[in-house]
């Protein structure tokens, strides 16, 4: 853990993640990333670029999807922070999650929970229904491994899924 | 009609698309990457860079930044001077490379001082109450500067110059007579851009020294954690045996995570000195800027034809700018890298090829961005050179090449430039192409299109990549000759552990390895755990890049996997009752010769290499192989881009982007589709999009993903892909490597798209990336000369 023995000026701030409440007291300048990461050990979100250009952030906040290296953890009072951690378990595998098995939406593994949140969020969201629209919808994310054309195909087959 | 996947005789477990086994912790965020690891009471380190290319450093005050509560201890090149440890030897060992700036900054972002503290926030505000004073120097920006030698930027170098080297590989006095004689011929300058790498996981360290067994553990983002262990052994004196290098879970390399940089040493040093573990992680800023960059050649490409089309001679001339050090991963003896495959996929009478390194004030790097040691300039150079020949020559890129290619029947091939080309069907594979894209009926299109100023373009690149190095009698890192190894255990039960000396960043190896060696045993691939990446457990091996993992670990998983089968027929020979020579491996098993269903698979066999050996033989059934390639594998493709340009703002449409690639036995097809869509998007990337640029007064122009752009979905062409199969002949399962192939065959058949799309506006060439920007000047450029 990150140890702030020499912080004073922490505040105070509660939330749940994953449905779980949590309180905890922050560094006001603490991102919501940093705090998932190293403060409640939810290592699974990632950092790619700390600068809101990159995606691997990604998480809910109350369902929608946001670039948590952008957020401020002391911010979030009251909300409900989803990460890829929340999403599905071995026997149990959220759809996307399944999908990206299936259509080999990944390579290196580091983009991949920011692109699933991304991906489940966007479920939820106004986008398009062309491969386009949604390679659009998700540009946000970038994977370094370029897996992109295996992402929405796998976003596409959990929409055409969900469609039927 | 060309061989394919699908043609080959079933097997057991090549050639299937295996799910992969890092499937079930990556897809939950249950990977372990370097920054996942927390080591109780770590310390963080940042560092202070230079905001000068160049100048003399007057002082360092490290007061301020001690003074900050929880900061424990802070860094300069002075300190570490102090200690031996302020110069780092380069991988080819002709160079060395500060560790921390020590009198002067040799370029803007370079690393001056690290302040350690018990916070990463902690340790960013002390490095940013660091004073350092600085005297600011005119910095050398381009190697054309460098090379007057007005200013000489290494005063640390007995040579006062700023010429690195020369190399130099052919006929030259031949290539020149001949060009001259030539009926046809060209001439281009064309550069291969500095670009960036830039996996999405950026490169850092936790460096663990444990006073008590004085043993340090190094984790690392390693692509070659074996060289990297000898290398801190080497720098700092302490035995290998003391050193324990992890490389967890990678996220990308490309070529990044292969050389040693000044965060590893400072934390590592720290933690030395500190007794607690010290953890370094760059930011993306840091990334581009300091660490590897790749490229940087730029290259005189000359051709001499007959009339006819059939090539005569190359000439290929470059001045390479190679930053402040000469940090250039390359092997010992190539300090160009395999430049001279140069002549491609073409067979040229004679050829003559030259490298001119300098030093300038830039990051130094000149990293193997995924391909084979300076591939993807090489292959760059002749295929843009080729179509400018085609141009000239008035005929179509598909034919020249087509007259010029090595024939199937030349191989093993000679090249004039001293590589023996393994196999290949350059025509098969190129026919291929041409019958799904419908090439005949796009030139239609285009003539038509032509007519009303429409301007769409159809780009040829048909390739010849290099890679697997070694062979070690000609390839070395440090002086340890480039081989690769793998160790196979099997379990009573039939399951077992396979550990090689590479470390996969997204290439699937788990998965893979596993397929070879249940091809090779007739096992379940998925009880086969495969394990690389810690130097305590796995054999030595010289790592992943350059394409090299297939080609020689997946050769040494071959040949281990072969003696566990020698072996296991003394076993099968023993529980058969029979003498050796009846017992013969077909269909996966051991079989009686001459008495059908009489045979025991390999799992019995397991079973009875620890419960039943044959009397007086060793118990047990594990083999380990040390491969040294005879020679390098040599996978080719044949690519075809087709863009639209818009006149008015020069925008580029790829519409469409076939890869037929020949990389010999494939082992799992899905994987290699991946590692296909991976290599075209960063072709693509760097065609159009990715590069490190510079302004006059030296000045880094792309430091973060808004100025560094990368392709995004958004940006990112639909890609077709098909394969032929040519197998390799000397590798022991006929496999060429494939990751790179994409990245260094694609980029010019973009170029050569849209310089085709220009062609009737009279534009040969524009250097990449082709932004709308340069290809809009572009052009109006030309629209101004015709009116
Ligand atoms: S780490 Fe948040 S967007 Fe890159
Ligand atoms: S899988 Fe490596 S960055 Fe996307």
């Amino acid at each position: 853990m990150a140890s702030h023995e020499f912080r004073t000026d922490r505040v105070e701030v509660a939330f749940t993640v994953n449905g779980k409440p949590v309180g905890l007291a922050v560094d006001p300048r603490a991102t919501l990333l940093d705090t998932l990461r190293d403060e409640l050990g939810l290592t699974g979100t990632k950092k790619g670029c700390d600068h809101g250009q990159c995606g691997a952030c990604t998480v809910h906040v109350n369902g929608r999807r946001v670039n948590s290296c952008l957020s401020f953890a002391a911010t979030h009072e009251g909300a409900a922070i989803d990460t890829i951690e929340g999403l599905g378990t071995p026997d149990n595998l959220h759809p996307m999650q399944r999908a990206f098995v299936e259509l080999d939406g990944y390579q290196c593994g580091y983009c991949t929970p920011g692109q699933i949140m991304s991906a489940v969020a966007l479920l939820a969201e106004p986008c398009g229904e062309s491969d386009a629209e949604v390679a659009e919808c998700m540009s946000g994310n970038v994977c370094r491994c370029g897996a992109y054309q295996n992402i929405v195909a796998a976003i596409q087959s959990v929409r055409k899924e969900n469609a039927t | 009609m060309a061989t394919t996947t699908d043609d080959l005789p079933a097997r057991h477990s090549l050639g299937k698309s295996m799910k992969r086994k890092e499937d079930p912790r990556f897809i939950r965020g249950k990977g372990r990457y370097l920054d996942d690891i927390v080591l109780p009471h770590m310390l963080y380190l940042a560092l202070v860079h230079s905001p000068y290319p160049h100048a003399r450093i007057k002082s360092i005050d490290k007061s301020k930044a001690l003074a900050l509560p929880g900061v424990k201890a802070v860094i300069t090149g002075e300190d570490l001077d102090a200690a031996k440890l302020e110069w780092l030897p380069t991988f080819h060992g002709y160079d060395k490379q500060m560790v921390l700036a020590f009198g002067k900054a040799l370029y803007q972002y370079q690393e001056v001082a690290g302040v350690v503290a018990t916070s990463r926030e902690i340790a960013s505000d002390g490095a940013e109450l660091v004073e350092v004073e600085y005297e600011p120097l005119d910095p050398l920006v381009t190697p054309f500067q460098a090379r007057e030698d007005k200013i000489i930027l290494r005063d640390d170098r007995e040579s006062k110059t700023n010429h690195i080297y020369h190399w130099e590989v052919g006929d030259k006095a031949k290539a020149e007579g001949e060009l001259d004689g030539s009926a046809v011929r060209i001439k281009e300058r064309i550069l291969s851009p500095r670009c960036h790498p830039a996996p999405l996981e950026p490169c850092g360290v936790l460096a663990d020294m444990n006073k008590a067994t004085g043993r340090l553990t190094v984790y690392m983002t390693s692509q070659a954690p074996h060289v990297h262990r000898t290398a801190f052994s080497l720098v700092t004196g302490i035995p290998e045996d003391k050193i324990h290098v992890i490389s967890p879970d990678v996220g990308g390399g490309f070529g990044n995570k292969v050389p040693v940089y000044p965060g590893y040493v400072v934390a590592t040093v720290a933690s030395v000195i500190i007794g607690v573990p010290v953890k370094w992680v760059e930011s993306r800023t840091e990334n581009l800027t300091t660490t590897g960059f790749a490229r940087d050649y730029h290259m005189d490409v000359e051709i001499g034809a007959t009339k006819e089309g059939k090539v005569t001679a190359l000439k290929v001339s470059t001045v390479a700018d190679h930053g402040a050090f000469d940090a250039a991963a390359d092997p010992r003896k190539y300090p160009a890298g395999m430049f001279g495959i140069v002549t491609g996929s073409y067979d040229f009478p004679t050829a003559f090829a030259e490298v001119d390194a300098y030093f300038t004030n830039k990051a130094p790097g000149g990293i193997a961005y995924r391909c084979s040691f300076r591939v993807t300039e090489a292959s760059f150079a002749i295929e843009r050179g080729m179509d400018i020949l085609a141009r000239k020559l008035d005929m179509d890129p598909v034919e020249l090449r087509r007259r010029n290619f090595i024939k199937k029947e030349q191989f093993p091939y000679p090249s004039p430039l001293g590589f023996v080309y393994d196999s290949g069907d350059y025509e098969a594979t190129t026919q291929k192409a041409l019958d799904i894209i419908g090439y005949d009926e796009l030139r239609k299109e285009q003539a038509e299109k032509r007519k009303s100023g429409e301007l769409m373009g159809i780009g040829v690149s048909t390739f010849t990549e290099i890679v697997g190095a070694g062979p070690g009698k000609h390839f070395d890192i440090l002086g340890i000759k480039m081989f690769d190894s793998a160790e196979i255990r099997i379990h009573p039960t039939g399951s077992g552990i396979v550990r090689a000396g590479t470390r996969h960043q997204g290439q699937g190896h788990e998965t893979t390895w596993a397929q070879i060696v249940a091809e090779e045993l007739g096992l379940d691939p998925q009880e086969l755990l495969v394990e690389e990446g810690d130097t305590d457990t796995a054999p030595y091996g010289l790592g992943t890049y350059a394409s090299r993992s297939t080609p020689v670990a997946g050769g040494a998983l071959a040949l281990a996997a072969r003696r566990i089968r020698e072996k296991g027929k003394k076993i099968a020979a023993h529980l058969l009752e029979a003498s050796e020579n009846d017992v013969e491996w077909k269909d996966y098993k051991f079989n009686l010769k001459g008495v059908p269903g009489k045979s025991v698979t390999m799992k019995e066999v397991a079973f009875a290499a620890y419960t039943n050996p044959p009397p007086d033989s060793e118990p047990g059934l594990e083999a380990t192989y040390y491969y040294d390639p005879p020679n390098l594998t040599f996978p080719n493709g044949s690519y075809i881009a087709v863009v639209d340009v818009d006149r008015e703002t020069g925008a580029v449409i790829v519409r469409r982007f076939l890869a037929v690639d020949d990389c010999g036995v494939v082992i799992n097809p899905m994987i290699v589709e991946g590692q296909i869509h991976g290599g075209l998007t960063e072709g693509f990337a760097m065609a159009f999009m990715q590069e490190i640029a510079f302004d006059e007064s030296g000045n880094n122009l792309n430091t973060n993903f808004t100025e560094y752009l990368v392709p995004t979905a958004l940006e990112t062409p639909h890609w077709e892909t098909a394969n032929t199969v040519t197998p390799s002949p000397h590798h022991p399962i006929g496999a060429k490597g494939v990751g790179e192939s994409p990245n260094v065959g694609s980029p010019q058949a973009f170029v050569n798209a849209v310089m085709d799309a220009l062609a009737p506006l009279g534009i040969t060439h524009i250097d990449m990336p082709l932004t709308r920007e340069k290809v809009w000047r572009a052009i109006r450029d030309a629209e101004a000369k015709v009116s």
